[in-house]
């Protein structure tokens, strides 16, 4: 095992200590980047100049990352994983990555994702497919799936992600370790490339809970540039998950949990909601009391259609400014409409412009009161159906997604017939976004020899009692740590 | 005018700040292209708005003014649509909820007061500026973020001049409350305007004609006066059906409008509410706040000046057009200057010796302290009004205190025994002109007038001067 497939502290403490330097460990992760690209393809840009950092005090200082390539990177190449933006360096560096950096953590890659993080299948990338380090004819999920991917392979403890739906928390399922998005606002979103504002949230990927703790209390914090941030100086993560199990009563909900409820259930789903109950009774086991709740099934899968709607008409905006103009490559044409026409013509993948249309539909004046403002209206009732819950319980725990990893071949956002059932339970993690509620996946075991996961998520501003949580479920299960083996 | 018509304005008007309304570029006005950009005003990747909450109390203090209400919250929504000047792909501004609605001011116009009906007025962004050349455009960032405050009427103006008249008050109001400079020179104030003819009679509004952009008052005033006049006159002949629901553009060299968009390609703009900015609740204690930061408004002023200090209402008008005129005047009366002698100061020397130069008032040296210096000299008769106009201008010119030029030297002869005196010994020698005067040529008297003040190197009061010389050559007649 080598040092990049340990915990934070424990190569904080090598590198204290002397058994390891600052400079062996970048290029020990730059050399696992190569090896990875080749197999998964999970890379944008591997920043082979990069410098090693002073060992501090700071757990993360010396310590190599990654970083989605939808973050600004100052003089780094910053494409989105789109072909809009295929030669773009920004000159400003995103707050949250500016504060990993200035803790002394070096960034090592910039990691392939779907195009701006719209997909959930990492086969958007203007780089190509994104392949599941577990299983390489699978997919990762999206849209952090090079970060996902890298976490997974050991090429360094931690990766940052976005997550506008599910974007950090599925893939963290997919490859077996843990995927963390704090409270809408925590972090700043200040150089993240919007997808859509209001569902945006930064966060991270990494091989256990303590590890996310770490990460995010550096990356938190009010931002004077990013007016949705807010002050969480009295919020210290890390020493959160030391403490002693805090939550005392859990739900889950019926309708997505119980298999009787599916119309001839693929294997898979019977094996994953078959260990998602095994792992409920670990909860049981460890004191927590764990309910099951009823939740109307109209409501449950009415979101995601609720999120295509909000998440394209926010998306058709931000990406107005993506013209070939100021930045991106200039297309050609006549006219400014011609250039600009041809420019996002040829910069966006089918999907995305897919989406636009999707998006500027639901936008238009006659379109506005029954779609827009309808979704509107009943992402408030999602969010206010887990408020009611969260007056009860300190968290929602549920399954995520319907199995392990799908095979590439399945592409999701390829239109095909949809089970309505079978798609809410995919889906439920968007209501994390909804509410901006803190929300981890942790792995819960393998169905064959791929990774599944389970999703904690506790109400605004409890992301203390749910990382608690998840450090202490952790803890009572062998995933915790654990990475591929294409690595290996 | 054979129709009736109905005008209704919307008037952009530019907000003073240090910094642009989301963006901590500088908002200011610059010759050089690209001077004043932060990323956000490029919309560069990641890039997320700030509000200015200055531009914000501003906004609000424009809506106490006009007598809007205003909102419990303060939240913004995007206008979607793609434009080279545009570098977002959307404007900030305020659809749902405006920072005031439903105001009404009066203004004056001829000599009548009217009534304005305020529609809404709001905060919103102004775009990049575009340079057009032969084959090439270029865009310029500077204004690219600008605070811009957009007041919509109700069509309640019957004519270009109430319009007119009614920017006036407007841009006056924006100077009084500090807002703005309302410069339309540095393109600060920018309208567009709504047309339509109908019969003195009808009961329903005609066909509302849009025009864009129109950037001066004059443009303003003659843009109506010609769509009136093109409307009516279709109106005339029967075309009337000619008259379509469009928007026009006022083109400066034609002096004409002409079509740019008809309703059927009225662009969609999407509206929604901006996600980055959270909604802020505005308090009554912020409001109170504001509102005691307004001064006394443009007309409040003027009926002040009429009515308290007998102002003509010609002299108070002038008065008010400029809120510096306005500062000038109120800190002459506050150093208990005589309320006319300090109007006629300002009104005719100050603000013809300003308006020569182009001159701000603000900058002028002869500050109302020193005019005081002037004026009170005039008062304890230590010099003559000719004398004063001429400290006045070399006050100015050499810039130095007016006392400077107030000295025994050249103060005023009153002294009546020794004019006297003067005035005997002149017309002793002068028996040849005395002697024509009575033979009728009575405009000697000036020649007399003439020979004291050479005597006095013209310190002698010309009142008391003019006088003795009367009862003199009375006295002569009468020999």
């Amino acid at each position: 095992m080598t040092y990049l497939e340990k915990s934070i502290e424990q190569i904080h403490e090598a590198l204290i200590n002397g058994s390891v330097t600052s400079e062996s460990l970048i290029k020990e992760s730059i050399e696992k980047s190569k090896l990875i690209q080749e197999k998964c393809n999970a890379f944008v840009t591997i920043l082979e100049d990069a410098k090693p950092k002073e060992v501090t005090e700071n757990l993360l200082s010396g310590i190599p990352f990654g970083v989605k390539d939808n973050y600004s990177t100052k003089g780094i190449l910053s494409t989105g994983s789109s072909n809009t933006l295929k030669d773009y360096v920004p000159f400003f560096t995103a707050t949250c990555v500016q504060n990993l950096e200035n803790a002394g953590a070096i960034m090592v890659n910039k990691t392939a994702m779907d195009e701006f993080g719209m997909g959930g299948t990492g086969t958007t990338a203007h780089t190509g497919t994104i392949k599941n380090p577990w299983d390489t004819t699978r997919m990762c999920a999206g849209s952090s799936s090079g970060s996902a991917a890298a976490v997974a392979s050991g090429v360094y403890p931690y990766a940052l992600g976005s997550d506008t739906g599910d974007s950090i928390r599925k893939p963290a399922a997919y490859c077996g370790i843990v995927g963390y998005k704090p409270t809408y606002g925590m972090i700043s979103r200040y150089g993240l490339f919007p997808f859509a504002s209001s569902l945006d949230h930064c966060g991270v990927l990494t091989r256990s809970v303590k590890d996310a703790a770490i990460v995010v209390d550096v990356m938190k914090g009010k931002d004077p540039r990013d007016m949705t941030s807010w002050d969480s100086s009295n919020i210290h993560l890390k020493d959160a998950t030391e403490k002693p199990l805090q939550a005392k009563k859990v739900c889950y909900i019926k309708e997505l949990c119980d298999i009787k409820n599916y119309e001839n259930p693929k294997e898979e789903l019977i094996k994953h909601l078959e260990n998602f109950h095994q792992t409920l009774n670990i909860l049981k086991n460890m004191g927590v009391t764990v309910e099951e709740v009823s939740v109307d099934e109209t409501l449950l899968q009415a979101s995601a259609s609720v999120y295509v709607v909000l998440s394209c008409a926010e998306a058709t905006s931000n990406l107005s400014n993506l013209t070939g103009i100021i930045f991106g490559p200039r297309g050609k044409g006549n006219t400014w409409e011609e250039m600009m026409m041809d420019h996002r013509t040829k910069g966006f993948s089918p999907l995305i412009k897919r989406r636009f249309v999707i998006g500027s539909y639901v936008l238009q004046k006659e379109n506005q009161e029954r779609y827009f403002k309808n979704a509107a209206r009943v992402r408030r009732l999602l969010v206010d159906t887990w408020k009611k819950l969260f007056e009860n319980y300190d968290a929602v725990v549920l399954p995520v997604g319907t199995g392990p990893a799908k095979p590439l071949k399945e592409d999701k956002d390829m239109i095909g017939k949809i089970d309505e059932k079978v798609q809410a339970l995919d889906e439920h993690l968007q209501i994390g976004n909804f509410g901006g509620f803190p929300s981890i996946t942790i792995p819960n075991g393998f169905i064959g020899n791929l990774p599944v996961g389970i999703n904690i998520t506790g109400n605004c501003y409890q992301d203390e009692l749910v990382l608690n949580l998840a450090y202490h479920l952790e803890n009572e299960m062998p995933y915790k740590g654990q990475t591929s083996e294409v690595s290996k | 005018m054979k129709y009736k018509a109905v005008i209704g304005l919307e008037m952009h008007c530019e907000l003073k700040s240090n910094s642009k309304v989301f963006s901590s570029a500088k908002n200011g006005y610059s010759t050089i292209p690209n001077e004043f950009v932060r990323p956000l005003d490029m919309a560069f990747p990641g890039t997320l708005p700030v509000v200015n909450k200055k531009c914000v109390k501003d906004a609000l203090k424009m809506s106490i003014a006009l007598g809007c209400t205003q909102p419990e919250y303060m939240y913004f929504d995007r206008k979607n649509y793609y434009y080279p000047d545009l570098p977002k792909g959307y404007q900030i501004t305020q659809m749902a909820c405006p920072v005031g609605v439903n105001g009404k001011i009066d203004i004056e116009c001829d000599g009548k007061t009217i009534p304005v009906y305020i529609h809404d007025i709001h905060l919103e962004e102004d775009a990049a500026s575009l340079d057009h050349y032969f084959n090439t455009s270029c865009i310029d960032y500077n204004r690219s973020g600008v605070p811009l405050l957009e007041l919509v009427t109700e069509p309640c103006f019957s004519s270009a001049s109430e319009a007119v008249a009614f920017l006036e008050t407007m841009r006056s109001i924006y100077q009084f409350c500090d807002v703005s400079e309302g410069d339309t020179k540095k393109g600060q104030i920018r309208c567009d305007v709504n047309v339509s003819i109908m019969e003195e009679t009808d009961q329903e509004y005609g066909t509302r004609v849009e025009i864009k952009n129109v950037n001066s008052f004059g443009g303003v005033y003659d843009a109506i006066n010609y769509e009136i006049k093109r409307q009516s006159e279709l109106k005339s002949l029967g075309r009337y059906e000619e008259v379509e629901q469009e928007t026009r553009r006022w083109d400066e060299e034609s002096q004409t409008t002409i079509h740019m968009r008809s309703k059927v390609d009225a662009i969609d703009y999407k509206y929604f509410v901006e996600p980055n900015i959270p909604k802020y609740k505005i308090t009554k204690e912020w409001l109170e706040e504001i509102k005691k930061e307004i001064p006394e408004l443009p007309l409040e002023c003027k009926h002040k000046y009429m009515e308290k200090y007998g102002l003509s209402d010609y002299d108070a008008s002038v008065i008010i057009k400029d809120k510096s005129y306005v500062d000038y005047y109120e800190k002459c009366l506050s150093l208990n200057m005589d309320a006319k002698q300090a109007s006629n100061w300002l009104t005719t020397q100050i603000l013809g010796k300003i308006n020569h130069e182009e001159l701000s008032l603000n900058d002028f040296f002869l500050t109302p302290e020193r005019l005081k210096q002037i004026t009170d000299a005039i008062e304890n008769k230590l010099i003559s009004s000719k004398q004063a106009k001429e400290i006045f201008m070399k006050s100015c010119e050499e810039k130095k205190e007016p006392k400077e030029y107030i000295t025994s030297e050249n103060a005023q002869m009153n002294d009546e025994s020794k004019l006297n005196e003067i005035i005997a010994s002149i017309m002793e020698r002068s028996a040849v002109q005395i002697e024509q005067y009575k033979n009728g040529k009575t405009n000697l008297f000036d020649y007399f007038v003439g020979q004291v003040m050479k005597e006095t190197k013209g310190k002698a009061n010309p009142v008391v001067t003019k006088e003795i010389i009367t009862q003199y050559l009375n006295e002569e007649i009468k020999k």
